[in-house]
Protein backbone atom coordinates (compact mmCIF):
# COMPACT_ATOMS: atom_id res chain seq x y z
CA UNK A 1 0.00 0.00 0.00
CA UNK A 2 2.41 2.12 1.53
CA UNK A 3 5.87 2.64 -0.34
CA UNK A 4 7.24 2.53 -3.74
CA UNK A 5 4.88 2.12 -6.95
CA UNK A 6 7.00 1.57 -10.08
CA UNK A 7 5.50 4.42 -12.52
CA UNK A 8 6.60 2.33 -15.79
CA UNK A 9 4.29 -0.75 -14.55
CA UNK A 10 1.79 1.53 -13.31
CA UNK A 11 1.25 3.26 -16.52
CA UNK A 12 1.85 0.04 -18.47
CA UNK A 13 -1.87 -1.16 -17.23
CA UNK A 14 -3.69 1.51 -18.80
CA UNK A 15 -2.98 0.22 -22.41
CA UNK A 16 -4.59 -3.34 -21.54
CA UNK A 17 -8.08 -1.95 -20.91
CA UNK A 18 -10.16 -1.95 -24.16
CA UNK A 19 -11.84 1.22 -25.94
CA UNK A 20 -10.06 3.32 -22.77
CA UNK A 21 -7.92 6.58 -22.78
CA UNK A 22 -6.86 7.39 -19.56
CA UNK A 23 -5.51 10.64 -19.08
CA UNK A 24 -2.14 9.92 -18.47
CA UNK A 25 1.06 13.11 -18.05
CA UNK A 26 1.47 12.14 -21.91
CA UNK A 27 -1.65 12.85 -22.84
CA UNK A 28 -2.05 15.43 -20.71
CA UNK A 29 1.14 17.56 -22.41
CA UNK A 30 -0.17 16.75 -25.90
CA UNK A 31 -3.80 17.99 -25.38
CA UNK A 32 -2.72 21.11 -23.23
CA UNK A 33 -3.84 23.73 -26.07
CA UNK A 34 -7.01 21.54 -26.76
CA UNK A 35 -7.97 21.72 -23.26
CA UNK A 36 -7.84 25.00 -22.62
CA UNK A 37 -9.10 26.10 -25.72
CA UNK A 38 -12.33 23.81 -23.99
CA UNK A 39 -11.78 25.94 -20.89
CA UNK A 40 -12.28 29.39 -22.82
CA UNK A 41 -16.08 28.05 -23.68
CA UNK A 42 -16.71 28.34 -20.10
CA UNK A 43 -18.34 32.22 -20.70
CA UNK A 44 -21.49 32.99 -22.53
CA UNK A 45 -19.66 35.72 -24.39
CA UNK A 46 -16.95 32.93 -25.96
CA UNK A 47 -19.50 30.53 -26.67
CA UNK A 48 -21.03 33.39 -28.64
CA UNK A 49 -17.79 34.19 -30.43
CA UNK A 50 -16.71 30.65 -30.93
CA UNK A 51 -20.43 29.57 -32.63
CA UNK A 52 -20.07 32.74 -34.96
CA UNK A 53 -17.19 31.57 -36.53
CA UNK A 54 -15.65 28.24 -34.85
CA UNK A 55 -12.23 28.11 -37.66
CA UNK A 56 -11.33 31.46 -36.83
CA UNK A 57 -12.05 31.04 -32.92
CA UNK A 58 -9.42 28.07 -32.83
CA UNK A 59 -7.00 29.60 -35.12
CA UNK A 60 -6.15 32.04 -32.23
CA UNK A 61 -5.10 28.45 -30.06
CA UNK A 62 -1.76 27.02 -30.98
CA UNK A 63 -3.37 23.73 -31.87
CA UNK A 64 -2.17 21.59 -34.74
CA UNK A 65 -4.51 20.76 -37.65
CA UNK A 66 -5.49 17.17 -36.71
CA UNK A 67 -6.65 18.75 -33.08
CA UNK A 68 -8.48 21.22 -34.88
CA UNK A 69 -10.42 19.17 -37.00
CA UNK A 70 -11.08 16.84 -34.56
CA UNK A 71 -13.10 19.74 -32.62
CA UNK A 72 -14.54 21.05 -35.43
CA UNK A 73 -15.93 17.31 -36.46
CA UNK A 74 -16.70 17.04 -32.60
CA UNK A 75 -14.73 13.59 -33.39
CA UNK A 76 -14.42 12.71 -29.69
CA UNK A 77 -12.83 9.48 -29.43
CA UNK A 78 -10.29 11.82 -31.99
CA UNK A 79 -10.02 14.60 -29.90
CA UNK A 80 -9.26 11.79 -26.81
CA UNK A 81 -6.48 10.25 -28.69
CA UNK A 82 -5.24 13.73 -29.77
CA UNK A 83 -4.82 14.41 -25.40
CA UNK A 84 -8.54 16.15 -24.65
CA UNK A 85 -9.81 15.10 -21.16
CA UNK A 86 -13.82 14.84 -21.30
CA UNK A 87 -14.40 17.17 -18.66
CA UNK A 88 -12.71 19.63 -20.68
CA UNK A 89 -14.62 19.00 -24.17
CA UNK A 90 -17.37 18.78 -21.68
CA UNK A 91 -17.46 22.52 -22.33
CA UNK A 92 -17.45 22.13 -26.29
CA UNK A 93 -20.61 19.82 -26.54
CA UNK A 94 -21.97 21.74 -23.67
CA UNK A 95 -22.08 24.93 -25.81
CA UNK A 96 -23.64 22.52 -28.49
CA UNK A 97 -26.71 22.26 -26.66
CA UNK A 98 -25.71 18.53 -25.57
CA UNK A 99 -25.96 16.37 -22.46
CA UNK A 100 -23.23 13.81 -21.32
CA UNK A 101 -25.34 11.14 -21.76
CA UNK A 102 -25.83 12.85 -25.58
CA UNK A 103 -21.82 13.46 -26.06
CA UNK A 104 -20.30 10.23 -24.19
CA UNK A 105 -23.01 7.96 -26.39
CA UNK A 106 -21.14 9.07 -29.74
CA UNK A 107 -18.07 7.31 -28.73
CA UNK A 108 -19.23 3.91 -28.68
CA UNK A 109 -20.77 3.62 -32.48
CA UNK A 110 -24.27 3.17 -31.04
CA UNK A 111 -27.07 5.36 -32.15
CA UNK A 112 -28.52 8.21 -29.22
CA UNK A 113 -31.44 5.19 -28.72
CA UNK A 114 -29.60 2.25 -28.21
CA UNK A 115 -27.30 3.77 -26.11
CA UNK A 116 -30.00 5.42 -23.64
CA UNK A 117 -32.08 2.36 -24.06
CA UNK A 118 -28.39 0.23 -22.47
CA UNK A 119 -27.93 2.51 -20.11
CA UNK A 120 -32.01 2.24 -19.02
CA UNK A 121 -30.96 -1.39 -19.13
CA UNK A 122 -28.63 -1.38 -16.35
CA UNK A 123 -25.43 -0.02 -18.73
CA UNK A 124 -22.48 -2.19 -20.33
CA UNK A 125 -21.18 -5.19 -18.93
CA UNK A 126 -18.04 -5.02 -17.75
CA UNK A 127 -17.60 -8.87 -19.08
CA UNK A 128 -15.14 -9.28 -21.58
CA UNK A 129 -13.71 -5.10 -21.52
CA UNK A 130 -11.91 -5.63 -18.17
CA UNK A 131 -8.14 -6.43 -19.80
CA UNK A 132 -7.39 -6.71 -23.49
CA UNK A 133 -4.48 -8.71 -22.39
CA UNK A 134 -6.31 -11.49 -20.24
CA UNK A 135 -9.36 -11.38 -22.24
CA UNK A 136 -11.74 -10.96 -19.61
CA UNK B 1 -14.79 20.74 20.84
CA UNK B 2 -16.11 19.83 17.39
CA UNK B 3 -16.81 16.85 16.37
CA UNK B 4 -17.68 14.24 13.28
CA UNK B 5 -21.03 13.15 13.68
CA UNK B 6 -21.79 11.45 10.08
CA UNK B 7 -20.13 10.55 7.02
CA UNK B 8 -22.63 10.94 3.78
CA UNK B 9 -21.15 9.26 0.43
CA UNK B 10 -23.14 9.99 -2.81
CA UNK B 11 -22.43 10.33 -6.27
CA UNK B 12 -22.35 13.95 -8.13
CA UNK B 13 -23.92 13.20 -11.32
CA UNK B 14 -24.59 16.96 -13.02
CA UNK B 15 -27.99 15.77 -15.08
CA UNK B 16 -29.09 14.99 -11.28
CA UNK B 17 -28.87 18.51 -10.81
CA UNK B 18 -29.79 19.47 -14.08
CA UNK B 19 -33.20 17.14 -12.97
CA UNK B 20 -33.43 19.16 -9.68
CA UNK B 21 -33.00 22.84 -11.24
CA UNK B 22 -35.66 21.86 -14.04
CA UNK B 23 -38.38 20.39 -12.27
CA UNK B 24 -38.25 16.64 -13.51
CA UNK B 25 -37.50 15.08 -9.94
CA UNK B 26 -41.00 13.64 -10.40
CA UNK B 27 -40.06 11.68 -13.85
CA UNK B 28 -40.24 8.27 -14.69
CA UNK B 29 -36.63 8.28 -15.37
CA UNK B 30 -35.45 10.47 -12.19
CA UNK B 31 -38.19 9.42 -9.66
CA UNK B 32 -36.55 6.23 -8.38
CA UNK B 33 -32.94 8.12 -8.08
CA UNK B 34 -34.34 11.15 -5.83
CA UNK B 35 -36.56 8.29 -3.92
CA UNK B 36 -33.37 7.17 -2.50
CA UNK B 37 -32.69 10.64 -0.89
CA UNK B 38 -36.02 11.16 0.87
CA UNK B 39 -34.90 9.32 4.08
CA UNK B 40 -31.42 11.32 4.05
CA UNK B 41 -33.08 14.33 3.64
CA UNK B 42 -35.39 14.10 6.64
CA UNK B 43 -32.26 12.48 8.54
CA UNK B 44 -30.30 15.55 7.67
CA UNK B 45 -33.44 18.14 8.72
CA UNK B 46 -32.96 16.51 12.26
CA UNK B 47 -29.28 16.44 12.50
CA UNK B 48 -28.55 20.00 11.54
CA UNK B 49 -25.04 20.04 11.29
CA UNK B 50 -22.86 22.94 11.23
CA UNK B 51 -20.49 22.61 8.75
CA UNK B 52 -19.99 19.50 5.98
CA UNK B 53 -16.39 19.05 5.00
CA UNK B 54 -17.24 18.57 1.54
CA UNK B 55 -14.64 16.32 -0.70
CA UNK B 56 -15.14 16.26 -4.38
CA UNK B 57 -13.41 16.53 -7.71
CA UNK B 58 -13.29 19.98 -9.79
CA UNK B 59 -13.95 18.69 -12.86
CA UNK B 60 -12.16 21.44 -15.02
CA UNK B 61 -14.16 24.76 -13.44
CA UNK B 62 -12.08 26.17 -10.84
CA UNK B 63 -8.77 24.08 -11.90
CA UNK B 64 -7.65 23.74 -15.52
CA UNK B 65 -4.27 22.43 -16.88
CA UNK B 66 -2.73 25.71 -15.46
CA UNK B 67 -2.72 24.09 -11.50
CA UNK B 68 -3.17 21.12 -10.39
CA UNK B 69 -3.23 20.27 -6.83
CA UNK B 70 -3.93 16.71 -5.21
CA UNK B 71 -5.63 18.24 -1.97
CA UNK B 72 -6.65 21.28 -2.35
CA UNK B 73 -8.75 22.79 0.65
CA UNK B 74 -11.55 26.05 0.57
CA UNK B 75 -10.49 28.57 2.72
CA UNK B 76 -12.76 31.19 1.65
CA UNK B 77 -15.81 33.16 3.10
CA UNK B 78 -17.86 32.22 0.14
CA UNK B 79 -17.66 30.47 -3.23
CA UNK B 80 -19.51 31.45 -6.30
CA UNK B 81 -21.55 28.92 -8.27
CA UNK B 82 -19.07 28.33 -11.85
CA UNK B 83 -20.70 28.21 -15.49
CA UNK B 84 -19.94 24.95 -16.91
CA UNK B 85 -20.91 25.69 -20.24
CA UNK B 86 -24.75 25.96 -20.08
CA UNK B 87 -24.76 28.83 -17.40
CA UNK B 88 -24.44 28.31 -13.63
CA UNK B 89 -26.49 26.43 -11.61
CA UNK B 90 -29.31 28.38 -10.04
CA UNK B 91 -28.30 27.46 -6.15
CA UNK B 92 -27.06 30.13 -3.84
CA UNK B 93 -23.40 30.92 -3.10
CA UNK B 94 -21.80 28.35 -0.96
CA UNK B 95 -20.93 29.64 2.51
CA UNK B 96 -17.49 28.31 3.80
CA UNK B 97 -15.55 28.43 7.53
CA UNK B 98 -12.33 29.92 6.71
CA UNK B 99 -12.00 29.48 10.50
CA UNK B 100 -12.13 25.78 10.73
CA UNK B 101 -10.69 25.43 6.93
CA UNK B 102 -7.45 27.07 7.80
CA UNK B 103 -7.45 24.88 10.93
CA UNK B 104 -8.01 21.81 8.79
CA UNK B 105 -5.23 22.81 6.50
CA UNK B 106 -2.62 23.84 8.81
CA UNK B 107 -3.41 20.64 11.10
CA UNK B 108 -3.32 18.65 8.09
CA UNK B 109 0.36 20.35 6.44
CA UNK B 110 1.78 19.31 10.39
CA UNK B 111 0.27 15.82 9.69
CA UNK B 112 2.32 15.55 6.86
CA UNK B 113 0.01 16.20 3.82
CA UNK B 114 1.19 19.11 1.89
CA UNK B 115 -2.29 20.51 1.20
CA UNK B 116 -3.34 23.58 -1.61
CA UNK B 117 -4.88 26.26 0.09
CA UNK B 118 -7.08 28.10 -1.87
CA UNK B 119 -8.82 31.27 -1.10
CA UNK B 120 -10.58 31.90 -4.42
CA UNK B 121 -12.78 29.81 -6.00
CA UNK B 122 -16.05 28.85 -7.83
CA UNK B 123 -17.44 25.19 -7.26
CA UNK B 124 -19.21 23.25 -10.09
CA UNK B 125 -21.68 20.17 -10.14
CA UNK B 126 -19.18 18.16 -7.81
CA UNK B 127 -19.96 20.32 -4.81
CA UNK B 128 -23.34 21.43 -5.60
CA UNK B 129 -25.16 18.02 -6.74
CA UNK B 130 -24.65 16.46 -3.50
CA UNK B 131 -25.88 19.74 -1.42
CA UNK B 132 -29.38 20.00 -3.57
CA UNK B 133 -29.71 15.93 -3.01
CA UNK B 134 -29.69 16.80 0.55
CA UNK B 135 -30.68 19.94 1.34
CA UNK B 136 -33.17 20.56 -1.65
CA UNK B 137 -34.28 24.37 -2.98
CA UNK B 138 -33.27 26.55 -0.38
CA UNK B 139 -32.94 30.44 -0.79
CA UNK B 140 -29.85 30.43 1.50
CA UNK B 141 -27.75 26.56 2.22
CA UNK B 142 -28.74 25.77 5.60
CA UNK B 143 -24.63 24.94 6.31
CA UNK B 144 -21.43 26.01 6.22
CA UNK B 145 -19.03 24.05 3.65
CA UNK B 146 -15.18 23.41 4.20
CA UNK B 147 -14.73 22.15 -0.13
CA UNK B 148 -11.95 19.87 -0.46
CA UNK B 149 -11.21 19.26 -4.12
CA UNK B 150 -9.21 16.18 -5.16
CA UNK B 151 -7.27 15.59 -8.07
CA UNK B 152 -9.11 12.47 -9.82
CA UNK B 153 -8.51 13.54 -13.87
CA UNK B 154 -5.13 13.85 -14.24
CA UNK B 155 -3.19 10.79 -13.64
CA UNK B 156 -2.03 9.59 -10.78
CA UNK B 157 -4.75 11.04 -8.41
CA UNK B 158 -3.94 10.30 -4.96
CA UNK B 159 -3.76 6.60 -3.92
CA UNK B 160 -6.85 4.89 -1.82
CA UNK B 161 -4.59 4.42 0.67
CA UNK B 162 -3.56 7.99 0.82
CA UNK B 163 -7.37 9.21 0.91
CA UNK B 164 -8.31 7.22 3.96
CA UNK B 165 -5.05 8.39 5.54
CA UNK B 166 -5.89 12.35 4.86
CA UNK B 167 -9.32 11.50 6.34
CA UNK B 168 -7.99 10.31 9.21
CA UNK B 169 -6.01 13.47 9.30
CA UNK B 170 -9.02 15.62 9.00
CA UNK B 171 -10.44 14.22 12.06
CA UNK B 172 -7.53 14.85 14.18
CA UNK B 173 -7.59 18.56 13.24
CA UNK B 174 -11.76 18.94 13.46
CA UNK B 175 -11.32 16.85 17.43
CA UNK B 176 -8.98 19.62 18.29
CA UNK B 177 -10.81 22.85 16.62
CA UNK B 178 -12.17 24.52 20.22
CA UNK B 179 -15.61 25.33 19.20
CA UNK B 180 -18.37 23.11 19.69
CA UNK B 181 -19.49 22.45 16.15
CA UNK B 182 -21.49 19.19 14.63
CA UNK B 183 -19.38 18.72 11.30
CA UNK B 184 -20.11 16.18 8.72
CA UNK B 185 -17.88 14.46 6.18
CA UNK B 186 -18.95 13.75 2.75
CA UNK B 187 -17.23 11.76 0.20
CA UNK B 188 -18.77 12.51 -3.41
CA UNK B 189 -18.38 11.20 -7.12
CA UNK B 190 -18.68 7.58 -8.30
CA UNK B 191 -19.86 4.56 -8.49
CA UNK B 192 -18.95 2.57 -11.21
CA UNK B 193 -19.13 5.02 -14.58
CA UNK B 194 -17.44 5.85 -17.88
CA UNK B 195 -17.61 8.89 -19.96
CA UNK B 196 -15.28 8.57 -22.88
CA UNK B 197 -13.98 5.62 -25.98
CA UNK B 198 -15.73 2.68 -26.81
CA UNK B 199 -16.06 1.45 -23.16
CA UNK B 200 -18.50 3.95 -22.52
CA UNK B 201 -21.63 3.18 -20.60
CA UNK B 202 -19.82 0.42 -18.52
CA UNK B 203 -21.29 -0.23 -14.96
CA UNK B 204 -20.65 -2.91 -12.69
CA UNK B 205 -23.47 -2.99 -9.98
CA UNK B 206 -21.85 -6.22 -8.52
CA UNK B 207 -18.85 -4.27 -7.56
CA UNK B 208 -20.56 -1.22 -6.64
CA UNK B 209 -22.37 -3.45 -4.18
CA UNK B 210 -19.30 -4.72 -2.60
CA UNK B 211 -17.55 -1.29 -2.36
CA UNK B 212 -20.81 -0.53 -0.65
CA UNK B 213 -20.88 -3.42 1.68
CA UNK B 214 -17.51 -2.74 2.69
CA UNK B 215 -17.58 1.10 3.36
CA UNK B 216 -20.35 -0.06 5.90
CA UNK B 217 -18.28 -1.98 8.29
CA UNK B 218 -14.60 -2.14 9.78
CA UNK B 219 -12.80 -3.27 6.29
CA UNK B 220 -10.51 -0.43 6.17
CA UNK B 221 -7.64 -2.90 5.09
CA UNK B 222 -9.44 -3.90 2.11
CA UNK B 223 -10.88 -0.38 0.95
CA UNK B 224 -7.55 1.22 0.97
CA UNK B 225 -5.56 -1.41 -0.69
CA UNK B 226 -7.47 -1.13 -3.77
CA UNK B 227 -5.50 0.18 -6.71
CA UNK B 228 -5.77 2.36 -9.38
CA UNK B 229 -5.62 -0.47 -11.98
CA UNK B 230 -8.94 -2.37 -9.88
CA UNK B 231 -11.37 1.07 -10.12
CA UNK B 232 -10.07 1.58 -13.53
CA UNK B 233 -10.90 -2.07 -15.08
CA UNK B 234 -13.97 -2.87 -13.11
CA UNK B 235 -15.64 0.46 -12.42
CA UNK B 236 -14.55 2.71 -15.54
CA UNK B 237 -12.41 5.40 -15.83
CA UNK B 238 -14.66 7.97 -14.20
CA UNK B 239 -14.97 5.28 -11.70
CA UNK B 240 -11.82 6.32 -9.82
CA UNK B 241 -13.61 9.11 -8.29
CA UNK B 242 -14.76 6.88 -5.53
CA UNK B 243 -11.39 6.63 -3.88
CA UNK B 244 -12.58 10.24 -2.76
CA UNK B 245 -15.42 8.12 -0.44
CA UNK B 246 -12.32 6.62 1.44
CA UNK B 247 -11.17 10.28 2.47
CA UNK B 248 -14.90 10.91 4.60
CA UNK B 249 -14.38 6.77 5.58
CA UNK B 250 -11.36 7.51 6.86
CA UNK B 251 -12.42 10.45 8.79
CA UNK B 252 -14.94 8.12 10.52
CA UNK B 253 -12.38 5.69 11.99
CA UNK B 254 -12.62 2.17 12.12
CA UNK B 255 -16.70 1.19 13.05
CA UNK B 256 -19.62 2.96 11.74
CA UNK B 257 -23.16 2.10 11.37
CA UNK B 258 -25.04 2.54 8.29
CA UNK B 259 -27.91 4.37 8.73
CA UNK B 260 -29.00 4.11 5.30
CA UNK B 261 -28.19 2.89 1.89
CA UNK B 262 -29.33 3.56 -1.82
CA UNK B 263 -28.24 2.07 -5.51
CA UNK B 264 -29.59 2.97 -8.56
CA UNK B 265 -28.63 2.68 -12.27
CA UNK B 266 -28.55 4.81 -14.04
CA UNK B 267 -28.62 8.38 -13.95
CA UNK B 268 -27.15 9.79 -17.17
CA UNK B 269 -24.37 7.50 -17.63
CA UNK B 270 -23.95 6.46 -14.27
CA UNK B 271 -24.39 4.63 -11.46
CA UNK B 272 -25.64 6.47 -8.46
CA UNK B 273 -24.75 5.08 -5.07
CA UNK B 274 -25.52 6.82 -1.56
CA UNK B 275 -25.05 5.98 1.99
CA UNK B 276 -25.51 7.67 5.49
CA UNK B 277 -22.59 6.62 8.43
CA UNK B 278 -22.23 7.25 11.63
CA UNK B 279 -19.22 6.62 13.81
CA UNK B 280 -19.29 4.05 16.38
CA UNK B 281 -16.83 4.65 19.51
Amino acid sequence: MSGHTDIHAYLAEFDDIPGTRVYTAARARQGYWMNQFAMSLMTAENRERFKADERAYLDAWPLSEEQKQALLNRDYNRCLDLGGNIYFLAKLFSTDGLSFLQAVGTMTGMSPQDYQAMMIAGGRSPEGVRSIREKR
Amino acid sequence: MARITAGVATSHVPAVGAAIDLGKTAEPYWQPVFAGYDWSKQWIAGEKPDVVILVYNDHASAFDMRVIPTFAIGCAERYGICDEGWGPRPVPDVIGHPDLAWHIAQSCILDEFDMTIVNEMQVDHGLTVPMSLLFGQPEAWPVKVVPLAVNVVTYPPPSGNRCWLLGEAIARAVESYPEDLNVQVWGTGGMSHQLQGPRAGLINAAWDNRFLDLMSGPNGDALRAIPHIEYLRETGSEGIEMVMWLIMRGALGRDVRALHRHYHVPASNTAVGHLVLEPVR
